[in-house]
């Protein structure tokens, strides 16, 4: 398997299934663990962090989830190749900083990804469609329970599993959940639900994780707190917050379509119209307009087009996919003309159907 | 409390294609930045190369460890003096480092510089005991699968507080979604 074989399938977690799949794109967990008496990936030296490379892809060549996976040392990956795995989450803004003594081991259907030597030694994550936390979990803790056979890790009976960050310490567990929230955004009800959220000490992000801007009407909740409540407790409160998320934005929905019935329809439609009749745009703008086109589908404004091809769409108009498509670097004002056109077709080919 | 966010560098309007850098003045402006400050919303139009500039800047700025130090609190003078000095006597971190980056250097750390960073644990999780699983070879208890609570169960106990409470609205609203569910159960 090659980097441009991931082109040929949809990615995990925009699959458009799972439960919930109207209001929540994906769940992910990640699991941060370090080796035992060898110092975090940015304080290792180069011998150190060879030998962390080489010891944990011996673990992970063990685990029989990872029968089908792919391993990819990130100095053979070019820039765009980069660009393109985070851009299907299967890896992060912060671990191609550097280079040196890098891997990502990823499972054939994208569900498991794991990076080797990034602020923690290593990072395990298994992405869901749709609501799908404790199944994610139960998959995760299998993985990491085979690796932890092999490998010992830096772990204290006070402190739980060691991290680089004192923010990860605990379970090393982070649970994060992707949702589409257009209607409490149209609503103007988004701040109030999301302060509400930093009040229980979970955090929202944007599309791409720490560091970036909420666009088009998607955000991510995750939990904060790492320490002193089991794996099980920090998903059940999580669960239990997304699942009143998911009840405030069907209500929303709801209020939308009966009392602006007209107006839904007019930003939907808008939003169709330039998706299709446009010749130069950015990604920032289509994922907009998608996210209104999305709304459409589950609202059952739009008929002929289901969920999955507008998820398509939002991948394959990323830069780097663009990219990938073309098999060339394009600047940024060609990527504009590019991803118009690509657009054009899909909707097009849609049509047809 | 300030705030910053910084669009990513593919948000290039359309406009992008006729503006000007407002740095260099040279080069074509690609990358558009929001600047919130103190709630002061700005714009920056950029090209890339000075964003990618700002961008490390802004990093600088606002880096994890400047966050994470506002949390500690330097109470005695005589501890900040003890700090200045300490080091981890396994990986050779200066609690300085720490201070300056956010990452520990090992495991160890968490040992070393235990008396300082067991308040700051304190604040970021509310507690400093772990409760969670245990590396295989160390489980003391069998591995059990995850579910999710069940709903019904869940809303039951919540519209048995509400009633305790006297909140007769929410009470009403919890019978009805407690209906609901089991119809849907149902099928």
């Amino acid at each position: 398997m090659e980097i441009n074989d991931f082109l040929n399938h949809t990615s995990e977690w925009l699959r458009g299934t799972g439960p919930n799949s109207d209001v929540v794109i994906s769940s992910r967990i990640r699991l941060a663990r370090n080796l035992a008496n060898v110092p975090f990936s940015h304080r290792a030296n180069k011998k150190q962090s060879e030998e962390t490379l080489q010891s944990i892809e011996a673990a992970l060549s063990l685990v029989e989830q990872l029968k089908k996976s792919r391993n990819f040392h990130l100095s053979d990956l070019d820039g765009i190749d980069r660009q393109f795995l985070i851009e299907r989450h299967l890896m992060s803004l912060e671990f191609v900083k550097s280079s040196n003594s890098k891997a990502v081991v990823i499972e054939k259907d994208e569900t498991i990804a794991i990076m080797i030597n990034e602020e923690d030694h290593l990072r395990i994550q298994v992405l869901q469609s749709g609501l799908n936390l404790f199944e994610a979990y139960n998959i995760i803790s299998v993985i990491d329970d085979m690796l932890s056979k092999q490998l010992s890790y830096a772990f204290s009976a006070d402190l739980g599993f060691l991290t680089a960050c004192p923010t990860n310490i605990g379970t090393g567990m982070r649970g994060s959940v992707m949702l589409h929230l257009p209607a409490l955004v149209m609503s103007r009800q988004i701040n109030r639900v999301l302060a509400a959220v930093s009040k229980l000490s979970f955090t929202t992000r944007g599309l791409y994780g720490e560091g970036t801007q909420a666009s088009g009407n998607f955000f991510q909740v995750s939990n904060q707190v790492s320490l002193g409540h089991s794996e099980e407790e920090i998903l059940q409160n999580l669960n239990g917050l997304i699942r009143q998320l998911i009840e405030q934005e069907h209500q929303a929905r709801q209020a939308l379509i009966t009392d602006n019935r007209a107006l839904v329809e007019d930003r939907v439609w808008r939003s169709y119209g330039i998706l299709k009749s446009a010749h130069i745009i950015t990604s920032q703008e289509t994922i907009e307009l998608l996210s209104m086109v999305r709304l459409g589908v589950d609202l059952k404004i739009v008929k002929d087009i289901d969920c999955g091809a507008v998820n398509e769409l939002f991948i394959l108009t990323q830069p780097a996919h663009l990219q990938k498509i073309e098999g060339r670097k394009l600047s940024s004002q060609e990527r504009d003309a590019k991803r118009a056109e690509l657009v054009h077709e899909k909707i097009a080919k849609l049509e047809k159907k | 409390m300030s705030r910053v966010q910084f669009a990513p560098p593919e948000a290039g309007l359309i406009e992008g294609a006729i503006m000007v850098c407002e740095l260099c003045g040279k080069n074509q402006a690609t990358v558009h930045l929001t600047e919130i400050i103190d709630e002061q919303i700005s714009e920056l139009h950029l090209c890339e190369d000075c964003a990618r500039k700002k961008s490390v800047q802004m990093e600088q700025q606002f880096n994890i460890g400047d966050l994470l130090a506002g949390l500690v609190e330097f109470g005695k003078p005589e501890e900040s003096v003890e700090t200045e000095t300490l080091k981890c006597s396994s990986c050779g971190l200066r609690y300085q480092d720490f201070k300056k980056t956010g990452r520990l250097g090992c495991g160890e750390c968490y040992t070393n510089f235990n008396k300082y960073l067991l308040p700051l644990l304190k604040k970021i999780h509310g507690s400093i005991r772990h409760i969670g699983k245990a590396p295989y070879k160390l489980a003391l208890k069998p591995r059990k699968k995850v579910e999710p609570n069940d709903d019904i169960n869940e809303l039951r106990s919540n519209l048995q507080k509400a009633i305790e409470k006297e909140e007769f609205e929410e009470a009403a609203r919890l019978r009805d979604e407690i209906r609901e569910t089991e119809k849907h159960g149902d099928k």
